[in-house]
């Protein structure tokens, strides 16, 4: 690694060409953040098609930057419509919601898109320097590693996500069963088709991810009634400047929530404990906890700070193991595999113009992203003014377009009407849906490693245990898959102690 | 909610046991060279099926709430945009996307929106020209046609 690399991918993505794909991604991007249904992974998805005629650089900027720009949407909602848009966007509505309704909109949205800001700033910044050094010691991984990594992911899923852990497992079992479903490329049979010819081609992950989070989060946002309603945004320029000079005043939230949103972020699934966590030390930490969900600036820079280094975080195994850190990255990797490319490590020695373009399109496409959120949120507010009756039916077919474009057939419509229902169906009986949806892209190459590893060892297990890495990797996992197991205990224990200490007599 | 929770683990559990008869019959051991195709999804199934067994007693060991798992007020709005968006995926089988979007995007501004028929005829155009113009001119994506775009020599 060098920096030469990093100025080289300066080179491509200061090109004009990708400025002005930067540009229209944030655009278009911030737009789809706000449209409630549509986030950032379907946002990608359902611009993937359009991509393929590019030249790689420029579709993978486009796509980042469509990322960023719907992080930076998701706050808008957050902030004044009270609507997350994305489970990570839940903590920013806490305070964020509560100062847009004191007239102070203008200030909680200053704060969270400059924290949004600082949070990637800073996960980029820590790209830059480990992506190279962790796709190196990937460039050593054999199959044995490679599926441990998958295990690893899926347990952090379970111990780590939050809610109901055994639905989580049933989760990502449900996604790999549909990745499994088709054509077996190792033995050349047919599994789980059952003479059905449609089944042949298994179920597309996009069509899921267009289905599950699009259609599906339509569905739950109308329970409410056929409305959106908001408020004002009282955004101007001597409100920013007055909210930039406060800012600094909580550098030690900054720095705080950039490294929970960075440790978290890396692993998957960890963008919304990432906004949570650090919101709750910044209520620990403050001098004045009781203003906390009041309308406290603090409270929306605290999780903004931690859910962007967190979203951008994900990107790194992305790139260097192949191994997307959130349903977005997992759209995107599909975009590198349908671009001809193979994600994983190789990608820093074979197209090092296009990871080096890609990461410094990260710092040119947040301050892009930062520059236009600041200087249009009206604009971008204004969508969810238009009527619902026009809005409704112009997402579902987008959502429509996007699923037939995946493969140019019809029945990924359908599979994407059936998708909504059941991510409609599931969100409210607590199954989360991003592990379903990694496990549906990771499937066959979670398979394929758990194949060649088993091939490499006769068909022991012992494989798992036996080389360092891989020991070292599983027995993590295994501690995060029990993690919901020994966490009540832990607790019952610490409470015990506690109880111990407080019943000891004074003066002994 | 009871009722919905019950009724989706009965349908994973179903899957379970699809996946596993398939499983069997596609071979779950070692093959000449290798796990044989139904290993990995073998134990998918397996996992499922205790997966939901846990599930099960989770639910079993709760008291009922007492909270349907959606209200009659709340299924209203949420029929009102499913069937429609399921007419638009049958109209878009028959006449392709651009005339069924342009008749699902019209129907829906009327009759929930109850906008001018000024405002409907411009929108339910304008937007699937758009759309057209967007993806069979500049990006040269092919969307479903129907008879319309036939006669008009797509």
């Amino acid at each position: 690694m060098g920096f030469e690399d990093l100025f080289l991918g300066f080179q491509h993505a200061l090109s004009a060409q990708n400025l002005f794909f930067a540009f229209v991604g944030v655009i278009l991007g911030t737009i789809i953040g706000v449209l409630p249904g549509l986030g950032g992974a379907n946002g990608v998805a359902i611009l993937l098609p359009l991509t393929l005629r590019m030249p790689p650089t420029s579709a993978i900027i486009l796509l980042t930057s469509l990322y960023w720009g719907a992080l930076f949407g998701g706050a808008i909602t957050s902030i004044l419509f009270n609507i997350p848009g994305e489970p990570w966007s839940v903590a920013t509505t806490f305070d964020g919601y509560p100062m847009a309704r004191q007239g102070k909109g203008g200030q909680a949205l200053t704060a969270a898109f400059t924290s949004s800001f600082v949070g990637a700033f800073f996960s980029t910044l820590l790209i830059t320097f480990f992506a190279p050094l962790l796709a190196d010691v990937a460039l050593r991984f054999g199959p044995p590693e490679i599926f441990a990594i998958q295990f690893l992911t899926f347990s952090a899923f379970v111990g780590l996500g939050g809610g109901n852990p055994v639905k989580t497992l049933v989760s990502i079992v449900l996604g790999f069963i549909l990745a499994a479903v088709g054509l077996d490329i190792v033995t050349g049979q047919l599994r789980m088709t059952f003479g059905v010819t449609d089944l042949m081609q298994g179920f597309d992950f996009i069509v899921a991810v267009i289905g599950l989070f699009g259609i599906g989060e339509i569905l739950l946002s109308v329970e409410e009634g056929l409305s959106f309603k908001g408020v004002a945004t009282g955004m101007n320029l001597r409100v920013v400047l007055e909210t930039w000079k406060v800012l600094p005043r909580y550098w030690r939230t900054f720095a705080r929530s950039c490294f929970i949103g960075f440790w978290m972020g890396f692993k998957p699934g960890g963008a919304t404990p990432a906004s949570f966590m650090s919101y709750s030390f910044a209520k620990r930490f403050s001098k004045n906890p009781a203003r906390f969900g009041q309308g406290e600036l603090e409270g929306v820079v605290a999780p903004e700070t931690a859910a962007h280094a967190a979203g951008v975080a994900a990107m790194l195994p992305m790139i260097t193991l192949g191994i997307p850190g959130s349903p977005t990255a997992a759209v995107m990797l599909g975009g590198l595999v349908m671009w001809g490319l193979q994600p994983g490590p190789m990608l820093f020695r074979e197209k090092a113009d296009f990871v080096w373009g890609l990461i410094a399109s990260m710092y040119t496409g947040n301050i892009i992203g930062v520059v236009m959120v600041l200087a249009f949120v009206p604009l971008f507010a204004a969508i969810l003014r238009v009527p619902f009756a026009i809005l409704t039916p112009v997402i579902v077919t987008v959502c429509a377009i996007g699923a037939y474009a995946v493969h140019n057939a019809m029945i990924d419509v359908w599979y994407m009407l059936a998708f909504g229902v059941v991510g409609y169906v599931f969100k409210k009986l607590d199954y989360p849906l991003a592990p379903l949806v990694l496990a549906l892209v990771l499937g066959d190459h979670a398979e394929n490693a758990l194949r060649q590893s088993l091939i490499m060892s006769q068909g022991s297990l012992a494989i798992f245990m036996t080389r360092p890495i891989t020991a070292v990797i599983m027995a993590a996992a295994i501690v995060f898959f029990a993690m919901p197991a020994i966490a009540p205990w832990l607790r019952l224990l610490r409470r015990r102690r506690a109880r111990a200490v407080a019943a000891t007599p004074p003066g002994d | 909610m009871r009722a919905a929770d019950l009724a989706t683990v009965a349908v994973l559990m179903l899957v379970g046991g699809v996946v596993l008869f398939d499983a069997v019959r596609l071979g779950i051991g070692w093959g000449t060279d290798g796990p044989q195709s139904g290993f990995f999804p073998f134990w998918l199934g397996t996992t499922l099926l205790l997966a939901c067994a846990v599930v099960l007693g989770q639910i079993a060991g709760r008291k009922p709430r007492g909270v349907p798992f959606v209200t009659r007020e709340q299924l209203g709005p949420v029929l009102k945009v499913l069937w429609p968006a399921t007419a638009l995926v049958v109209l878009t089988q028959v006449l392709g996307i651009y005339v069924a979007s342009a008749l699902y995007i019209g129907f829906y501004m009327r009759w929930v929106g109850a906008h001018s028929w000024r405002s409907i005829v411009v929108l339910s155009i304008g937007i699937p020209l758009v759309t057209f113009l967007v993806f069979e001119h500049w990006f040269l994506v092919p969307l479903p046609k129907g008879p319309l775009e036939q006669w008009l020599g797509y």
